[in-house]
């Protein structure tokens, strides 16, 4: 079953008429109490809140990936003897590092998107880059610029010493950099990148901003819907902590396993 | 408990266990302090010397046995620890002075602040400590602009200015170059010769030698052998005390 | 920086159990006060590279020169110069344009700084009291004192503000005078909270980033718990915190937009405002250039202080 042309997934809800006993049981609690858990009891409410749960997901994953993939590509090129090259990755970073990413966002999305229209079928224009296409750019760049610095931090940090030892067992530059400098650069700098995977997690929310249908959006939609807005907001604090919380103990046993013994500092 | 008189031991340690998780780091230590001796404990790594110490110091909770100061039961859990730590002052390895404040006023923080003391008097005490020491003219260096020498002096006139009974000394000499070494065993020296009780951890078998008054041999947390220094390195009894000797002499 | 035997300890990271050159163990593990942790826990928080080297962890800012200022230049003026070609001929030119707003962009952008100060000075009180209740002895404290930090600093920081402008009263009354609540002071005190956690983890771990030797030779010369935190530790702390405390006020800076979402009217809302009623789209690129290069303009310069203050403390 389709989620109508309101929300903008294309999702399909989970056979949840199984659930019923748990749905009754919040709108008995709405009936008691009157704490109006919507979310749980109405099935229009449930599937759009539902939804913008998976959008949110869906943004966090593609921007954790991007970031971390702009992060190493940056590094290496950080790392090139090309110098236009290094200055122009330096004003990269600097830029996204000292602005807000508010502004970045509404950059993205008012303006460099108010250039980039096609006709679309009704020989009207419409924008080419969707909104959410927008936002997941905008904030990979964003956190970027946070993880270039950290890996370059990270392969600074590996001892001059340990890279000859490897010239001197001869690994070529490439193979040196592959087999001792990233895996021992990563574990060095994985603290640090697991922090600001953590903040870019946290900064999805601002999507909200340009109208993507994440969980904080449809929460404001529901909650001037129903009217229920401390137990939306309450809800939607549980539910960020929860996930958030989630990713730092996550993030927090990959790094007790990758450490290294007596290296990294413990 | 009777009243201490200074016929008795100073520092009566009997018996004392220790075990950090599943190591037995002190297995049954005995020990014993007269007023004005220089008890110096050396012995192999993991000996448990200065857990010892420590535990004489109340900074670590032993799991059986007794250590009295001056009479008093050190692990007694009424203890106020504040006036032992007045009455035994320590000096660790890798002198621990407080950065933030110069030389002079890391001696003086002590007697101002714990023992409630006027800091005029203060101020002429610690520097006649600085004078002792032969630190005089740094008075107003930070700890970051003194060598390692210099600093564990410091540190022991810090420890000096709370006029202790006894001083403990944890391997003072063991992370300072060895130039460095002679002049904090000079102060570590006079002090005795003034007649203040110390015990030594050390691994300096020298000094151990010239300022002992008896030598405590440990290894894996008992006292293997002990006596006074001339006995002892000429004719050690034990076999792990002579197989040691001959290691490091 | 391989650390000497005779550098100050305070240098060197603190590792307890590390093996001394003598074997014996460098400290023991039953302590008095709480375990300093085995690491120096440095987790930082809104993009905040609060690690103790904020250098190493991304505040590195390279010197402006002349050469960078023409280049930024140059891109303003490019940017404009396209907003002008697709101007109308007859409207006034896009420079004329962002002169006559800067006044009042400029009063949006102040109540920004003024919301940055304001919080990081509410945030960093609260965050003080916070760390310390976080070090504390007694575990019921150190409990709830952990979950607050854990909680905000686990909130996205829109969420908090949204809570804060839809749940806070519009004004209090306390006792006979009625205290009105208004929107920027609202959100405000939603990003104090943020600031709050942050500046808590940062607390705790710079205590516990201090060597575990100066609580022993501390409480070795029989100074209390309170006394060795007053005189010996949190001094030694400040210094350590201030460049992780300046890159927060940084990303706080830049995260005082968010209130424009929730309807205070700064300087994000004013960009809108103006774009709305001069309602032109070659304004679009160079407006929110402009308003970029402001933030920039004011951020840059902190971030070079901060890592030129880091240098100069020289804490690893």
């Amino acid at each position: 079953m389709r989620v109508g042309p309101l929300t903008d997934s294309c999702y399909t809800i989970p056979r949840m008429t199984d659930l019923n006993p748990i749905w009754d049981w919040f709108r008995t609690l709405h009936d008691t109490t009157g704490i109006n858990l919507t979310i749980f009891y109405d099935p229009f409410d449930r599937a759009r809140f539902f939804n913008g749960f998976l959008t949110s997901l869906r943004l966090m994953t593609v921007c954790l990936v991007a970031s971390v993939v702009i992060g190493v590509v940056g590094a290496w090129v950080q790392r090139a003897r090309f110098s236009p090259l290094r200055a122009l990755t330096q004003g990269y970073i600097q830029f996204f590092r000292n602005t807000p990413p508010l502004v970045q966002l509404y950059f993205f999305y008012f303006a460099l998107g108010s250039y980039l229209r096609v006709t679309g079928p009704t020989g009207l224009t419409v924008p080419a880059v969707s909104n959410f296409t927008w936002a997941a750019i905008g904030l990979s760049l964003y956190a970027g610029a946070f993880n270039i610095e950290i890996f370059r931090a990270g392969i600074e940090a590996v001892p001059r010493e340990t890279i000859e030892a490897a010239e001197a067992l001869g690994y070529s530059r490439l193979k040196a950099y592959v087999y001792i400098i990233l895996p021992l650069a990563f574990r060095i700098s994985l603290p640090a990148l697991n922090n600001n995977l953590v903040n870019l997690v946290k900064t999805t929310t601002i999507a909200y901003a340009i109208a993507v249908p994440e969980m904080l959006y449809v929460a404001n939609q529901i909650w001037s819907d129903e009217l229920n807005v401390p137990e939306m907001m309450n809800v939607l604090l549980v539910i960020y902590v929860s996930l958030v919380g989630l990713l730092v103990l996550v993030m927090g046993r990959w790094e007790r396993a990758m450490r290294v013994p007596g290296y990294t500092p413990s | 408990m009777a009243a201490w008189t200074p016929d008795q031991p100073l520092v009566c340690i009997r018996d004392v266990h220790l075990a950090f998780g599943k190591v037995q780091v002190l297995n049954g230590m005995s020990l014993d302090v007269m007023q004005g001796g220089v008890v110096c404990i050396i012995g192999p790594s993991g000996a448990g010397k200065s857990t010892l110490l420590r535990c004489v110091n109340a900074l670590v909770p032993i799991d059986r046995g007794s250590i009295l100061v001056e009479g008093q039961e050190v692990h007694d859990v009424k203890l106020d620890k504040l006036q032992l730590r007045r009455k035994v002052g320590m000096v660790f390895q890798q002198y621990n002075l407080f950065p933030h404040r110069t030389a002079l006023e890391n001696i003086m923080m002590a007697p101002i602040h714990v023992l409630k003391r006027p800091r005029g008097e203060v101020e002429a005490e610690a520097r006649a400590l600085m004078r002792k020491v032969r630190l005089e003219g740094k008075e107003d260096s930070y700890p970051g602009e003194l060598s390692g020498g210099q600093q564990q002096r410091v540190a022991i006139a810090r420890s000096l200015a709370m006029q202790p009974d006894i001083m403990l000394f944890d391997e003072v000499t063991a992370a300072l170059d060895p130039e460095t070494v002679k002049e904090v065993l000079v102060t570590i020296r006079e002090l005795a010769e003034e007649g203040m009780t110390c015990m030594i951890v050390t691994h300096e078998m020298g000094f151990a030698r010239e300022i002992a008054d008896e030598i405590y041999f440990t290894d894996r947390g008992v006292v293997v052998e002990h006596g006074p220094p001339a006995e002892f390195f000429a004719n050690a009894r034990d076999p792990r005390t002579r197989q040691f000797l001959s290691q490091i002499l | 920086m391989i650390p000497n035997a005779t550098d100050l300890p305070v240098l060197k990271p603190f590792r307890p159990g590390a093996p001394l050159p003598g074997g014996e163990l460098a400290c023991a593990p039953t302590f008095r006060f709480p375990s300093p942790h085995s690491r120096s826990e440095w987790r930082g928080e809104g993009n905040l590279d609060t690690c103790a080297s904020a250098s190493a962890w991304g505040a590195s800012a390279p010197p402006l020169t002349p050469a960078h200022a023409v280049v930024l230049v140059m891109a303003l003026a490019i940017a404009i110069g396209i907003g002008q070609a697709a101007a109308a001929p007859a409207a006034p030119s896009i420079l004329a344009t962002l002169i006559k707003w800067t006044p009042l962009l400029a009063q949006g952008f102040a109540l920004n700084i003024a919301m940055s100060f304001l919080a990081m000075g509410i945030g960093t009180v609260l965050g003080f009291v916070l760390g310390l209740a976080l070090i504390s002895l007694h575990r019921p404290v150190r409990g709830v004192a952990w979950f607050l930090t854990e909680f905000f600093r686990n909130s996205p920081w829109l969420v908090l503000l949204f809570y804060c402008m839809l749940l806070l009263p519009f004004e209090l009354r306390i006792g006979d005078t009625i205290v009105p609540l208004p929107g920027w002071m609202k959100s405000t005190l939603g990003l104090s909270l943020a600031v709050m956690a942050n500046v808590a983890e940062l607390v705790r771990g710079a205590v516990n980033s201090i060597p575990f030797g100066q609580w022993e030779a501390a409480e070795a010369l029989a100074f209390t718990r309170l006394q060795t935190l007053r005189m010996v530790i949190l001094p030694q702390c400040i210094k350590r915190m201030t460049p992780p405390w300046m890159n927060l006020y940084a990303i706080l800076t830049v995260g005082t937009p968010l209130a424009s979402v929730v309807g205070v009217s700064e300087a994000m809302t004013l960009t809108g405002d103006i774009l709305a009623a001069e309602n032109r789209s070659e304004l679009l690129v160079p407006m929110y250039l402009y308003l970029l290069l402001w933030f920039f303009l004011y951020c840059y310069p902190i971030a070079r202080f901060t890592v030129s203050l880091e240098r100069r403390f020289q804490v690893r």
